[in-house]
């Protein structure tokens, strides 16, 4: 894992010098943290490159941090031949919720990026039809941001300060 | 798929193409589940599908994040409940990979047979549905009831028959009694005639064969580029089961093959599914040939519940107990994935820890929702029956599909 985590840090460090934020080892996964300008040329870069070779998309979702003020979208890319995986992350304001599509390197990136879309507001430059998918369309909030808790924060006729949180 | 079915009528003196509109679903008798699709038609030629989601979507990630860790399992029973032991195993093991906790062999080998039970009753539902939507209603309604005698053997060890929520975090809650391996054992013996008779049904059946060979086909290209997982993978030609990529609860230990396809039609997700069902059963006769003895769960008292006899009569088995039951345990940071193969496919948890009581988020890579984009490219051009037998035979399930 070590030695992929290398490699890829390498290859991307000589062909994008200043994209990288950071690189480290989750658990079993490499884990590349890109800059949102470069992200549609990383996964490109990472799926069509031959050594590399990140061909399937296994996953991409999104995700807020801590303090609320941005969202990620994270892609989870396979290699399937050698069986390497790689997780890449981008951060973005969310005030500004925009990076490119990947539709156009995987057609099975489309629902997932509406369900992303659906559930955090992230826009995806480029996306042939972004449009709610799980929710209904007269829906006017973006359900799993942080701000949107999922019960009645104001509700008085229910103590559960103790066990509830 | 990117486009809007056009459903404005041309003016009567036009001569452009008229194509009508029918609406498949969403409760449709041969959907088997809520699904919606827009078709257009030009008479029984499909030209363009617009599938619709989100019926029976229940917010679980939402869900998810406010629930400990220990209430998350019967969330996953929701998401395919044609196989819920697999999706169940699978969030335990996500968190037993994340607070770092080995369990014994003996634990993880039951996990296999459990796990493998299912994906025969899913596959029972799948392949049989293929038989109905086809025709014969015999098969479907014949090996229903070996799907009946798996439920049981749930039932026995768990209590429960389709919402399984069963085993628990860091393993079994008690070791199997003597019945319940009876049951798995006459079951092992007796299901693969009954198999074999089904078989006999359809498998080499010429009017079988002629309703699915080239039905619905995928090529191996656009089955990567779509996802695709699982036997729906595997019928287009490409050798990918996560249980030999990255083994685990012990699968490198099984000898089992990867039937694949050629085609990726209708006929060879059937055929695939079929000689996984006979690996799935070698592999639960190696687990009992082989099984090892000792504990049936780690020793993690923050997690694993204390027997009663303890809670009553001991201080800490008392606190660990409460803990434990009002969700107050919190665990380490971190950010993991952990996959399955579960009935459809690489069943993905995604979790992020902030070190809390519950997750911070958590996302389920649902093979069903990924792969069930490419219906609308795969039905294009085909008849309006060889849809809903595509839809089948792709075994696309309502729960898992909108989480």
């Amino acid at each position: 894992m070590e030695e992929l985590l290398n490699k890829i840090s390498l290859k991307l460090n000589a062909k994008f010098s200043n994209a990288i934020i950071s690189s480290e080892l989750l658990y079993d996964f490499p884990v590349f943290t890109i800059n949102s300008a470069n992200i549609h040329d990383v996964i490109r870069f990472l799926k069509e490159d031959d050594e590399l070779n990140f061909h399937f998309l296994t996953d991409l979702t999104g995700a807020q941090t801590a303090d609320e003020k941005q969202l990620s979208v994270i892609y989870h890319l396979h290699n399937m031949p050698k069986n390497w995986r790689v997780r890449v992350k981008t951060y973005f304001d969310i005030n500004t919720p925009e990076i490119p599509t990947a539709t156009d390197l995987w057609p099975g990136a489309n629902w997932m990026e509406r369900e992303t879309y659906d559930f955090y507001g992230v826009r995806f430059i480029g996306h042939p039809n972004l449009k709610r998918i799980l929710n209904v369309d007269e829906m006017d909030i973006f359900p799993l941001r942080k701000e949107y808790p999922l019960e009645d924060q104001t509700r008085e006729d229910k103590d559960d300060k103790m066990f509830g949180r | 798929m990117s486009k809007k079915v056009n459903t404005t009528v041309p003016p009567s003196d036009s001569t452009e193409k008229e194509y009508s509109i029918l609406n498949l679903g969403p409760t449709h008798p041969a959907t088997h589940g809520i699904f919606q699709n827009v078709l257009r038609m030009d008479g029984e030629i499909i030209h363009d599908a617009v599938p619709t989601l989100g019926y029976i979507h229940r917010a679980f990630e939402k869900l998810a994040e406010r629930r400990p860790y220990a209430q998350i399992t019967p969330i996953t029973d929701r998401l395919n409940y044609c196989s819920s032991p697999i999706n169940n195993m699978g969030w335990h093991m996500t968190v037993e990979k994340l607070i770092k906790v080995e369990i014994p062999k003996r634990a993880e080998y039951m996990r296999v047979i459990v796990m493998e039970l299912s994906r025969i009753a899913d596959h029972i539902i799948c392949n049989t549905i293929i038989g109905q939507d086809t025709g014969g209603t015999t098969g479907f309604l014949y090996l229903f009831q070996w799907r009946e005698h798996i439920y049981d053997i749930f039932e026995s060890i768990c209590g429960a028959r389709l919402t399984t929520n069963i085993c628990r975090i860091g393993g079994f809650e008690r070791d199997w009694s003597q019945t319940t391996w009876d049951k798995i054992n006459l079951f092992i013996k007796d299901f693969p005639k009954a198999l074999n008779e089904f078989n006999a049904l359809l498998m080499r059946n010429k009017i079988f064969m002629d309703r699915t060979i080239n039905c619905g086909p995928i090529t191996s290209k656009m089955a990567l580029e779509y996802s695709f997982t699982g036997p729906n993978l595997r019928a287009a030609g490409i050798d990918y089961d996560v249980r030999v990529a990255s083994p685990y609860s012990s699968y490198q230990d099984f000898e089992f093959k990867i039937p694949i396809g050629t085609s990726g039609d209708t006929y060879d997700r059937f055929t695939v599914r079929d000689e996984e069902m006979k690996q799935s059963l070698s592999i639960i006769s190696q687990a009992i040939k082989n099984m090892p003895s000792g504990k049936v769960h780690a020793d993690i008292p923050d997690f694993f519940l204390p027997p009663k006899h303890e809670v009553y009569n001991n201080m800490e088995a008392l606190i660990y107990h409460f803990k434990i039951v009002m969700g107050e345990t919190d665990v380490p940071k971190g950010e993991i994935y952990h996959c399955v193969e579960g009935g459809n496919g690489e069943l993905g948890f995604y979790l992020i820890s902030d070190g809390g009581r519950t997750p911070f988020r958590l996302h389920f890579r649902r093979p069903c929702f990924i792969y069930y984009q490419a219906y609308p490219e795969m039905i294009k051009g085909a008849m309006l029956s060889d849809a809903i037998i595509t839809m089948s035979s792709m075994n696309v399930i309502a729960g898992e599909l909108d989480a």
